[in-house]
């Protein structure tokens, strides 16, 4: 299960909207081996497309260099759909390659609804999880 | 030429659990090399047909060695060669 602050959702949620309809992505650093999504950071997509989403391969690493300097780990890696449904793709099942992440998926193809979705992702195989969403 | 190399969380199972490794080497591939002779299986993760898997990201020091000539970098003593697994979808 994601136990999610609703401020971070909001914010997950405000980002994909303000970039719609490209592609938002980022991550939710927390204490190393805490499950706690705490400090999000949102990311550059290089692609900049409404099909696909990359982390800038520099901005990446500042970041994770970051991460590492404050023993904290990326809890949350979240990225949005603009015309599908929010479910890992082919793409993002391949290259999904943090066993301690939460992937978290939003939809922003209706203009006034919106889905927030968690999975785990681990050699292949995606695993949906519940949401807790903490006030 | 000794380097220090980061290695992400993915491919900790082949350094026993190790976040940094020494490795020897003048350029990339050496290096790649000198990983596999003593974490074998480390190699299949970062090469594919002779080129960089896309699902890796190589740094030498701050640089994306894909701007800066793939395997054949050239990598000086001290150098710090960061893994992290590239982070994209669709």
């Amino acid at each position: 299960m994601l136990s999610i602050g609703r401020d971070l959702v909001d914010a997950i949620l405000a980002h994909a909207r303000r970039d719609h309809p490209d592609e938002a992505c980022g991550v939710i650093a927390g204490p190393e081996g805490s499950d706690r999504p705490v400090r999000m950071i949102e990311m550059i997509n290089a692609e900049r497309s409404p099909t696909f989403y990359r982390f800038d391969s520099s901005e990446q690493l500042k970041v994770w260099r970051e991460m590492d300097a404050a023993d904290e780990e990326p809890v949350v890696i979240y990225h949005s759909h603009t015309a599908t449904e929010a479910y890992p793709s082919r793409t993002d099942i391949s290259y999904a390659s943090e066993p301690n992440a939460h992937y978290v998926l939003v939809s922003t193809r209706e203009p006034d609804s919106h889905e927030f979705r968690s999975y785990r992702i681990l050699d292949g195989v995606v695993t949906e999880e519940d949401v807790s969403i903490v006030e | 030429m000794a380097v220090t190399v980061s290695i992400p969380t993915i491919l900790r199972t082949h350094t026993g659990g190790e976040k940094s490794v020494d490795a020897k080497g003048g350029t990339l591939a050496e290096v790649i090399d000198d990983l596999e002779a003593n974490h074998g299986g480390i190699k299949g993760r970062l090469v594919k047909d002779g080129n960089l898997h896309r699902f890796v990201n190589v740094y030498v020091n701050d640089e994306d060695v894909r701007f800066a000539g793939g395997l054949e970098a050239t990598v000086a003593d001290g150098d710090n060669v960061t893994i992290l697994p590239a982070v994209a979808g669709g």
